[in-house]
């Protein structure tokens, strides 16, 4: 039995998140699970992350605020990326359909 | 469609009392799958979240992220605090606790011997920094340096402060790698093992300046006050590097599969 307690615990201050993603992310047993999530696209997106995880409001501050802008960082800004995406595809598609009939 | 199952770690047995109140991702009661001599440490997952798509997006989803890496890391310390533990990798799911118990059969003897060997002990995080002075005073005013009064001079002044700013800068950093080296010498000679991890950007931190060494020492729980003082001593005696000592953490970066192919 181990009566070590966790620094943390002792001291009560929360560890730093660069520090838990680093392990929690990057280290640990990987297992196979039922649901598999492609890690290796998550690991990308924490070394992002870690420019930014000290301090978000810090940053915001200082005007740094690209991860809301970027796909891979803002799930939210990604959807409506799709959305996006798929509104000009039906356009093209539209005129494209719009052409042929026009040519015939 | 019933829940699925978040699992933590795999431990040896403990008193369940101890994990009691002890709360795992979305707020759902942690409860132990026993095989053997072997539990793992799993909480129910709601079947909405419990699909690639949607794990993803939370994943991926800074707040949420933080929030399931936190409690990740809250229940595997929790656990480690009272019995030999080996933690698993963020998100890993399984489609029931039977599936769990199925993993725990399947894979019981590499975990028996991963906990034998890990049993008792802690990892210590030590990341040293070096600051680079005048980084930050920004670029030189050339219009106020003497004689820049021809553009092709006013440039070559710029070119050449820019060269000797950056020529100290990797002055800096070359000394204090060194330094490093010798440092995670002497710690390497306290612990049972070592790991050097990715150094972390300070770009938006509040770390004291760049970080050009980061890695984790294994140690007996009861020598890891030791080799933490060790690593705060050796880094007061050097003017030139700042060190921060993290933990001790569950042994996470000894998990054996840093360059094994997932089970």
């Amino acid at each position: 039995m181990m009566e070590q307690r966790l620094w943390h615990e002792r001291q009560g201050a929360p560890p730093n998140l660069a520090d838990i993603l680093e392990r929690v992310l990057d280290k640990g047993l990987i297992i196979a699970g039922d649901i598999k999530i492609n890690l290796l696209d998550i690991e990308l997106l924490t070394i992002k992350l870690r420019l930014l995880v000290a301090s978000v409001d810090k940053a915001k501050e200082m005007g740094i605020d690209w991860w809301e802008y970027d796909p891979a960082l803002s799930h939210q800004r990604s959807r409506q990326l799709t959305t996006g995406k798929a509104r000009l595809r039906q356009r093209v598609g539209a005129l494209e359909t719009a052409t042929r009939q026009a040519r015939r | 469609m019933s829940a699925a199952s978040y699992t933590y770690a795999v431990a040896r047995p403990f008193d369940p009392t101890r994990a009691a109140g002890l709360v795992g991702v979305d707020g759902a009661t942690i409860h132990l799958v026993r095989h053997q001599d072997l539990v793992a440490v799993v909480s129910p997952l709601a079947p909405a979240d419990a699909d690639e798509t949607a794990l993803r997006a939370r994943l991926e989803t800074l707040a949420e992220l933080e929030a399931i890496a936190r409690t990740h890391h809250r229940v595997v310390a929790a656990v480690a605090a009272c019995t030999p533990t080996l933690p698993f990798r963020l998100a890993t799911v399984h489609r029931s606790d039977d599936r769990v118990a199925q993993l725990l059969r399947r894979e019981y003897r590499r975990f028996r011997e991963t906990l034998d060997r890990l049993a008792g002990s802690v990892e210590v995080g030590v990341k040293i920094y070096v600051q680079h002075a005048g980084a930050s005073a920004g670029t030189m005013s050339v219009a106020e340096k003497p004689g820049g009064s021809g553009s092709a001079r006013v440039g070559r002044d710029y070119l050449r402060y820019r060269r000797e700013q950056r020529d100290r800068r990797q002055h800096a950093w070359r000394r204090a790698t060194s330094a490093a080296e010798q440092m995670d010498a002497v710690l390497a000679g306290l612990a049972i093992d070592r790991r050097q991890h990715r150094t972390q950007s300070a770009e938006l931190s509040a770390a004291p300046g760049e970080n050009v060494f980061n890695a984790a020492y294994l140690v007996d729980a009861g020598r890891a006050d030791e080799l933490a003082a060790r690593a705060r001593r050796l880094g007061a005696e050097n003017p030139h590097v700042t060190i921060e000592v993290t933990g001790p953490w569950p042994p996470y970066s000894f998990t054996g599969s840093e360059h094994g192919e997932p089970t």
